[in-house]
């Protein structure tokens, strides 16, 4: 599949090494904007790495990694330092085991996440300690964001819990709502149907499918959960030992011969041939 | 109630704890059959005599045998009294509880007028403020963002001989000190800032612990600019906004016709103090509802999770470092001009440990329990200051009796900044401690 002519984010040759482990191999993919990209592979492939290289929590050994906002500007993702990935460049993540602020409140969360905004309107903290009604009415802006996602995500009953005290899949959906508080214009999930029952992973599939049609949120996700790969993603790139091995449509991706030897392994007879092949 | 009859009905439990006692009983005889058992004397030809004391070792057996007893027989209990109170009593003490810091406040406001004639309880007024304003101080570095600072009476310090060299050397005055030495003191807090950002935990504990005592070494040697060991004494007394506390017709009491008397500046001081306590305390406060203090928090949970929303770690450690030392330096140069006298020996580590206890026991995090816990520690310092010898024995079994009776502090639970509805107090358990 060629590479999709408006791309938000373009990752190109890409390799991340740690020590004599190659986690990533030159690696090149592009997602397009305003579409959902998954991001597959078997366990130990590497897809997360990806992830840590795209939102900065790593720093690729080779690779250029660029995002390109809908106005032209353009950011190196791999020049930019951990934190201004997600203020700057606007790239918001999830995490594969959940990193909420567990002693805080659904609520708290997610204004923690327009910290950068809320931290512009409190004049850096001196007008809010004024108590001036330029940062008060900026919290209630805040507020309602958080409200307008909590509802999005139906747990808007839960704003005062305390975000540690919700179940498994609770905590999942208020991740997405921490993220999406940041504006995103790339949203990385790390596998958010993990742990979640069929239902729930339905009601993701349609929570992500309305980012996409209202907020123009573009979305790159990891995930194991084929119900959602196929349902949703417009896009499917798959890794296996660190390497790209397909890049194309769902539908696409079910019949690849390289993609089901990663995932189901090969025939026996297919093994002898190899193994004749190379003179075993 | 049931549940503990019921438990202690079992033979077996009596056997066990009568087994625990013995062995607390046996390891306390290999401690102390020595050390208490034989006392060494002079005999009349000054030769070396030994004394059996069966008595005093008796004593010391017995109450490691109760106290192995004891624990043997409520393991398991949890020790829980609060489940044991009728419903009623519980509520009346939520309603106490809720006007209990303005109570605590009116008190503290009332004092000076209650207790006018009584200069010791004036002066252990001050003591107990000084202390819940350091307390609050170090508060914002630990219980709020969650970076634990054992080095904090550098700040103390830093502020103290800030007022006393700028009053000597300048003749400022006390007010334009005070600032002044507040921002000193954030400068430092800064300067620790830096080295450790990437620290955490026990990590961050040790390095704050040497910073603390490299200020304290400095101090000490310096001998040209702080005057050492003999520290700087002479230190100006703070005025009634510029009208001194003395016994001549430029006078406080003079100026407004008041009879003299050496009370009068130590009430004043006792408000200054009491401001100052109580604008750290409305700062906090204040702060925990701003974005800053929201991020000090979401620090204090998850750092990668910061991280990850756009929330530069770097600058919100060093604000929390530069508030907390900022509020401790302010205690200090207020400390400088009480004693009129200060020398490094009043900033050892025990003052950081002192500190660091009282946010500890009050609850990390809570405004109320950090001066309930300063009060409660000062007092009992106080109360067993004629039996010195045990002072810290008893400060010992005090601490360990409430970690184990209340982990977490005495207010354990956490008040969220903001909330849709009634706010829900978050319990303790999930709240992220300093140590990680």
């Amino acid at each position: 599949m060629s590479a999709p002519s408006d791309p938000i984010l373009t990752v190109e040759h890409l390799s991340m090494r740690f020590g004599g482990l190659v986690a990533v191999d030159d690696v090149s993919f592009s997602a397009a904007r305003g579409q959902i990209t998954a991001l597959i592979g078997p366990n130990g492939a590497g897809k997360t790495t990806v992830f840590n290289c795209i939102t900065g929590f790593y720093h690729p050994s080779v690779g250029m990694i660029r995002l390109d906002h809908a106005d032209g500007t353009t950011y190196l993702l791999e020049r930019l330092l951990d934190f201004r990935i997600a203020k700057l460049a606007r790239v918001a993540r999830t995490f594969q085991n959940i990193r909420l602020f567990p002693g805080m409140t659904v609520l708290e969360n997610l204004l923690i996440a327009q910290h950068n905004p809320l931290m512009k309107a409190s004049g850096f903290t001196v007008l809010g300690l004024l108590g001036l009604a330029v940062y008060r009415n900026a919290e209630n802006a805040a507020i309602d964001k958080a409200k307008y996602w909590l509802d999005r995500v139906g747990l808007l009953r839960r704003a005062d819990d305390p975000a540690g005290d919700l179940p498994y899949g609770e905590q999942r959906r208020v991740e997405i709502a921490r993220a999406m508080c940041t504006d995103p214009v790339l949203l990385c999930l790390d596998e958010p149907a993990a742990g979640l029952n069929l239902r729930e992973s339905a009601e993701l599939n349609e929570l992500l499918l309305g980012m996409r049609a209202e907020h123009k949120t573009s979305i790159l996700l990891i995930e194991h959960d084929m119900s959602v790969v196929m349902g949703i993603s417009d896009r499917v790139v798959v890794l296996d030992y660190g390497v790209k091995i397909f890049d194309g449509t769902p539908t696409d991706v079910r019949n690849d011969p390289k993609v089901i030897a990663a995932y189901l392994g090969v025939e026996d007879e297919e093994v002898e041939q190899a193994e004749a092949e190379v003179g075993l | 109630m049931a549940r503990a009859a019921q438990t202690s009905a079992r033979p077996s439990d009596l056997v066990g704890a009568l087994k625990s006692g013995a062995l607390a009983a046996i390891v306390a005889f290999g401690l102390f059959s020595l050390l208490i058992g034989i006392r060494t004397d002079q005999g009349p030809t000054g030769a070396l005599e030994l004394e059996p004391r069966l008595m005093a070792l008796g004593a010391f057996l017995a109450v490691a045998f109760v106290g192995g007893f004891l624990r043997g027989w409520l393991a398991g209990e949890r020790l829980d009294f609060a489940s044991y109170l009728p419903d009623e009593l519980k509520a009346a003490a939520t309603q106490v509880g809720r006007f209990f810091g303005l109570a605590l406040l009116a008190f503290a406001i009332v004092e000076p007028i209650i207790f006018y004639d009584n200069r010791y309880v004036l002066d252990l007024g001050i003591l107990v403020l000084t202390y819940v304003m350091l307390g609050w101080g170090l508060n914002i570095v630990v219980g709020l963002a969650g970076l634990l600072d054992l080095g904090y009476v550098a700040f103390y310090a830093v502020g103290a001989y800030s007022y006393a060299l700028l009053a000597q050397n300048f003749g400022w005055p006390f007010w334009i000190c005070l600032p002044i030495a507040g921002f000193l003191a954030a400068g430092w807090g800064v300067i620790l800032g830096f080295p450790v950002l990437r620290l955490r935990g026990d990590y961050l504990a040790i390095v704050t612990l040497a910073f603390g005592e490299i200020i304290r070494l400095v101090l000490l040697n310096w001998q040209s600019f702080t005057g050492g060991p003999n520290g700087i004494s002479g230190i100006p007394r703070p005025s009634f906004f510029g009208i001194p506390f003395t016994d001549d017709e430029k006078g406080f009491a003079a100026t407004f016709g008041l009879e003299f008397t050496p009370t009068h500046r130590i009430v004043f001081l006792y408000y200054v103090i009491l401001a100052l306590a109580l604008l750290t305390n409305w700062v906090t406060l204040r702060l925990r509802r701003l974005p800053v203090g929201r991020a000090w928090e979401a620090l204090r949970e998850d750092e990668i999770a910061c991280r990850s929303l756009g929330i530069n770690t770097t600058t919100t450690k060093l604000t929390a470092f530069a508030m907390g030392a900022m509020f401790g330096g302010i205690a200090g140069s207020f400390f400088a001009t009480r004693q009129g006298f200060i020398s490094p020996e009043s900033f050892t580590f025990s003052e950081s440990a002192l500190v660091l206890a009282i946010v500890v026991l009050g609850g990390m995090g809570s405004q109320l329990g950090v001066a309930v816990a300063a009060f409660a520690m000062l007092a009992a310092f106080e109360l067993f200051r004629e039996f010195a010898q045990y002072r810290m024995l008893v400060f010992g079994i005090a601490m360990v009796l409430i970690m184990i009776w209340r982990p977490r502090g005495l207010v354990a639970t956490r008040t969220p900044s903001v909330a849709l509805g009634k706010p829900k107090e978050v319990p303790a358990e999930i709240v992220a401690e300093a140590r990680q």
